[in-house]
C-alpha cells in the first residue's frame, strides 16, 4: 500500500454501500482524509452523512466496500473496536458523565492505577497535560462536568478523544450549540490538532464554516459522492448547487385552490420572529436547518410550548392556548416525532388514531369500543392504511403507515388547520405519494366543501415547492415573511437556511 | 395466529392452570373441594381487591408503594369510628374516604412537585404508616362487634360467598369495565402507553394522574376494611410489605411497570396463581421459605416470559 513517496491517507473509505431494506442510504460513496487535514462533509439531512460515520465508528456494518487506516484494513466489528483503532466521535449530544468530574471524565475507561486503585494524581496530571494540549489549561481537571459551559464540556470530549490516543476525530455540527466566541475558539482549536497531524472530519449544515476551517470538502447527495474540492476554490453558490443537484423530483399534484379567509393570524411570535396570515385552502411551507426553530414555532403555535411574546389569533380566539384548547377550536399538530411523540406505540390503531375526540363515542364520559372500531376502520379504508385491523397495535405497522394514523387523528378530528411537522421523513415512496395527494385535496377547492389550511415544516425542498403556496425560511429562530412558491428554487431556499440572507 | 393470540392472551390463564394442575396433584383431589376453594378466595380477597386499584396505576405507568400502609391506616379508622359510636356503615365510608384522601396526596404531589411515583409514594408510605401508628396511639384497637367483621365469614343460607369476595368481584367488574368503556380508561392507557402524546392530544395529564392515585388508594381503602374484618381489630402494623404482594400479583398478570398495559383479569389471575402456592404449600406441609421461593421465581418468570413473547410479536412483523 505505501509504494510510492506519498504516504496513504489516515483513513479511506472506499465503495461503501448500504441498505436499509428496499432504502439504499448509501450507494457506493468514497471518503478519504489525509492527516493533518479537515475535511468538510456536507449534505441535506438524509444524503448518508449520518449512515457512513456510524460505519467509520463502527456502528454499523456496510454491506459492501472497504475502508484502511493508515493504509492498514479496517473492518470494526462493534464501536468499541473502532474507538481501539483511533477513531473518535463528537456529536452534537455530548456523552459525558456530568456528575463526575473533568479528570474523571477524560480518562473515562483508560484510568491510571497504582496498586489496583484509581492513581488519583497521575489522573489528574495526565488530564491537566491533555487541557495544556488543547490550550486550555483553565479548566480545572477537579471541576465536576455538570458545572461547565456547552464549550467547556466539548472540549472535555475533545480532550478525551486526544487523551486515549485518538488518530481520525469527526465532529457532528459541533457550532450548533455554541455561542460567536466559542465557536472562534473551537476553530483555533481544529487548527492546532491538524498541525498535531489528527486527521479531522467536520459535518456542518452551515457552509461558511466548512468554508473558513476545513481544507477539502465532500458533498454527498441521496446516498452517492455528489462532489468536492478545495474549499479554497469553491464559492457557497457552488457548494449549494452540489447539494440540491438538478434533478426535477416527484410530481406533485397541484388541485385548484381559491384561497379564502384568514383563519391563522400570527404577528410578532416569539420565539421564531414569526409573522404570517394563514388563509383556507393555502399551504404556507417553512424550511430552514434542523434545529433553526422551526418545529419549535409549530410546538408554540400549539400550546405545546411557551410563548414569550407576539399575537396569535386561531379562527376567532385569540391568545395562548392549551393542546386540548388547540384541537376543540380546530387545530392539530402532526409531531416531527413519530415513535417518540405522534404516536403510542403499544396501543392500537383505533385508540392512537381517535384519541382527540373520544367524546364522539358515548356519552357522559362513556365509551364504546365497537363505535371506536368503526370509526378508525373507515380512515384505515380511505388512506388505505395496510394492517390487520383496528385493532392492531401502531408499533406493528411500518412507518408509511404509522405516519397515515397519525394524520388520519387529524382527519377524524376535522381540524381546519393543520400543522404538519416533516409529514414524510423516513416513510416509503408509495406512502409519501398518498399523503401528498392527501394534502392536496385536504386545500382544494371544490363545491360544497370547506377547505383547510395547512402550515407545514419539511426539511425536503422538492416537496415544499412541489405543494406549498407561499414558503418562508427559518434561519437561527429568525422566520422570514412567506414568498409565493413559484418564484423559488430550491437553490434559493438552500441558500437563505444556509446564509440567513432575504429568501429571493 | 390463534395460538399465537392464545398465548398472548391467555398465557396467565395457562399458568394459572398449571400452578393449580401441580398443586392439585400434590395436595389430593380435596384441593379442589369448595370449602378449600372458598378459603382460597378470601385469603386472596384483600391482595385481589387491592391490585386491582394498583392496576389502574401500573397501566398509567405509575406506581404505588403506599398501598400496605393505606390498607393499615384503614383498619384504625374503622376501628376508631366504631369505638366512638359511628355506625358500621359510616366507619367503612371513614376508612374508604380517608383511604382516597392519601391518594389525593400522592396524585397532588405526583403531579406537581413532579417527582417520580416510585419517590413520593416510598415517601408516603412511611407517612400514612407513621400516621396510623399515632392515630392509633402504636397499640391495636378493639372494636364492638358489628356487620363489618362478618365480611369474610361463610355466610349461612343462600349466598355462595362472603359478602366481601362479592363486594371484591363487583368492584373489579367496574374497574374492567371503567378500563375499557369510559374516556377516562382510555386516558390511562394513553398516558402509560406514551404520555407525550397523550399531552399532544390534548389528555388532561394532571387531572387523569391524580384521579388515579385517588382510585387506587381508595381500592386500598376497601382492601382495609376486609382486613378489619379478618383482623376484628385496627392494627397500624398490618400489612407491612403487602404493596409488594399486591405489584406481583399485577406483574404476574400481565401488567408492565413502563406503563400502557394491565388487565382486571390477569391480575385477578395474578392473586390467584400467588394464592395456590400459598395455601398448596402449607397444605402440603411445605415450609414458608419454599412458598417464598416459589413465588418469587415466578413473578420472574413470567415477566421474562412476557418479553420473549412481545420479541416474538416484533419479529413476526
Amino acid at each position: 500500500m505505501t509504494s510510492g513517496a506519498n504516504p496513504p491517507p489516515r483513513f479511506d473509505m472506499r465503495g461503501i454501500r448500504k441498505t436499509f431494506g428496499a432504502t439504499v442510504a448509501l450507494a457506493g460513496v468514497d471518503l478519504s482524509v489525509a492527516s493533518g487535514e479537515v475535511c468538510g462533509l456536507i449534505g441535506q439531512n438524509g444524503a448518508g452523512k449520518s449512515t457512513l460515520m456510524s460505519i467509520l465508528a463502527g456502528a454499523l456494518k456496510p454491506d459492501s466496500g472497504e475502508m484502511f487506516i493508515d493504509g492498514v484494513r479496517y473492518a470494526p466489528d462493534n464501536p468499541l473496536e473502532a474507538r481501539r483503532a483511533g477513531i473518535a466521535m463528537i456529536y452534537q449530544a455530548l456523552s459525558l458523565a456530568p456528575h463526575l468530574s473533568v479528570m474523571e471524565n477524560i480518562l473515562m475507561g483508560a484510568e491510571p492505577m497504582r496498586f489496583g486503585l484509581v492513581d488519583r494524581s497521575t489522573m489528574r496530571a495526565m488530564a491537566a497535560r491533555a487541557l495544556a494540549d488543547l490550550g486550555h489549561d483553565d479548566i480545572s481537571p477537579d471541576a465536576p462536568v455538570g458545572s461547565l459551559s456547552v464549550a467547556a464540556q466539548q472540549l472535555v470530549e475533545i480532550a478525551r478523544a486526544i487523551a486515549v490516543g485518538c488518530r481520525v476525530l469527526v465532529l457532528d455540527e459541533p457550532t450548533s450549540s455554541l455561542g460567536r466566541d466559542d465557536v472562534a475558539r473551537l476553530f483555533h482549536l481544529l487548527a492546532r490538532l491538524k498541525a498535531q497531524g489528527h486527521a479531522i472530519v467536520y459535518i456542518s449544515h452551515f457552509i461558511e464554516e466548512v468554508k473558513e476551517v476545513a481544507d477539502r470538502f465532500t458533498v454527498l447527495r441521496d446516498g452517492r459522492n455528489a462532489g468536492g474540492g478545495t474549499t479554497a476554490n469553491a464559492t457557497h453558490d457552488a457548494i449549494v448547487s452540489l447539494m440540491v443537484g438538478g434533478d426535477v423530483g416527484e410530481l406533485f399534484p397541484r388541485s385548484p385552490r381559491t384561497p379564502g379567509d384568514t383563519i391563522l393570524e400570527v404577528a410578532g411570535l416569539q420565539p421564531g420572529s414569526a409573522s404570517f396570515a394563514l388563509r383556507r385552502g393555502e399551504i404556507i411551507g417553512i424550511a430552514g436547518l434542523i434545529g433553526s426553530g422551526r418545529t419549535r414555532l409549530l410546538r408554540t403555535l400549539f400550546g405545546l410550548s411557551p410563548v414569550r411574546s407576539g399575537r396569535v389569533r386561531m379562527a376567532m380566539f385569540a391568545g395562548t392556548a392549551t393542546p386540548n384548547a388547540r384541537w376543540r377550536q380546530g387545530m392539530g399538530l402532526l409531531s416531527e416525532d413519530r415513535t417518540d411523540e405522534g404516536l403510542a406505540l403499544g396501543l392500537d390503531i383505533a385508540n392512537n388514531l381517535t384519541m382527540t375526540r373520544l367524546s364522539s363515542f358515548g356519552a357522559a364520559g362513556l365509551l364504546s369500543p365497537s363505535r371506536q372500531r368503526t370509526a378508525a376502520t373507515t380512515w384505515i379504508e380511505r388512506l388505505q392504511i395496510k394492517c390487520a385491523g383496528p385493532g392492531q397495535s401502531a408499533g406493528e405497522l411500518s412507518g408509511g403507515n404509522q405516519q397515515k394514523i397519525a394524520i388520519a387523528r387529524l382527519l377524524h378530528h376535522d381540524v381546519d388547520v393543520l400543522l404538519l411537522d416533516e409529514p414524510t421523513r423516513g416513510i416509503d415512496v408509495g406512502s409519501k405519494a398518498q399523503i401528498y395527494r392527501l394534502i392536496d385535496e385536504l386545500v382544494a377547492a371544490g363545491p360544497g366543501r370547506t377547505p383547510k389550511a395547512v402550515l407545514m415544516v419539511s426539511s425536503y425542498l422538492p416537496e415544499l415547492l412541489g405543494l406549498c403556496d407561499r414558503i418562508a425560511v427559518m434561519h437561527r429562530g429568525q422566520l422570514s415573511d412567506p414568498v409565493p412558491a413559484g418564484t423559488l428554487s430550491e437553490h434559493d431556499l438552500m441558500m437563505a437556511a444556509t446564509s440567513g440572507g432575504p429568501v429571493a | 395466529m390463534t395460538t399465537r393470540t392464545l398465548i398472548e392472551r391467555g398465557g396467565t390463564f395457562l399458568g394459572l392452570v398449571l400452578v393449580a394442575v401441580i398443586f392439585g396433584a400434590l395436595v389430593g383431589p380435596q384441593f379442589f373441594s369448595p370449602n378449600n376453594l372458598e378459603l382460597m378466595a378470601r385469603q386472596t380477597a384483600i391482595v385481589s381487591i387491592a391490585a386491582v386499584g394498583m392496576t389502574v396505576v401500573i397501566v398509567s405507568g405509575g406506581i404505588d408503594l403506599s398501598v400496605g400502609s393505606i390498607i393499615a391506616l384503614g383498619t384504625v379508622v374503622i376501628a376508631l369510628l366504631l369505638r366512638s359510636g359511628a355506625s358500621p356503615f359510616v366507619a367503612a365510608l371513614g376508612a374508604v374516604g380517608a383511604a382516597a384522601a392519601c391518594g389525593l396526596v400522592n396524585g397532588v404531589l405526583i403531579t406537581q412537585l413532579r417527582v417520580v411515583p416510585f419517590i413520593v409514594t416510598l415517601g408516603t408510605m412511611l407517612v400514612i404508616r407513621g400516621a396510623a401508628k399515632g392515630l392509633a396511639e402504636e397499640r391495636r384497637i378493639e372494636a364492638p362487634e358489628s356487620w363489618l367483621n362478618d365480611l369474610l365469614r361463610v355466610p349461612r343460607g343462600g349466598a355462595l360467598l362472603p359478602t366481601g369476595i362479592w363486594a371484591v368481584i363487583a368492584l373489579a367488574l367496574i374497574v374492567a369495565g371503567v378500563l375499557r368503556y369510559t374516556r377516562f380508561g382510555r386516558h390511562v392507557f394513553a398516558i402509560g402507553s406514551n404520555e407525550r402524546m397523550a399531552r399532544l392530544c390534548g389528555v388532561a395529564i394532571t387531572r387523569t394522574k391524580v384521579l388515579v392515585y385517588v382510585l387506587t388508594a381508595a381500592f386500598a381503602g376497601v382492601a382495609g376494611l376486609l382486613q378489619f374484618a379478618k383482623l376484628s381489630v385496627g392494627d397500624p402494623t398490618v400489612a407491612i410489605g403487602l404493596e409488594l404482594d399486591v405489584i406481583a400479583a399485577v406483574i404476574i398478570g400481565g401488567g408492565s411497570l413502563l406503563g400502557g398495559r394491565g388487565t382486571v383479569s390477569g391480575t385477578l389471575i395474578g392473586a390467584a396463581i400467588m394464592t395456590i402456592i400459598q395455601i398448596g404449600c402449607s397444605q402440603k406441609g411445605l415450609a414458608n421459605w419454599i412458598q417464598q421461593i416459589v413465588t418469587g421465581g415466578i413473578i420472574v418468570a413470567a415477566v421474562a416470559l412476557d418479553r420473549v413473547r412481545s420479541a416474538d410479536l416484533m419479529r413476526t412483523h
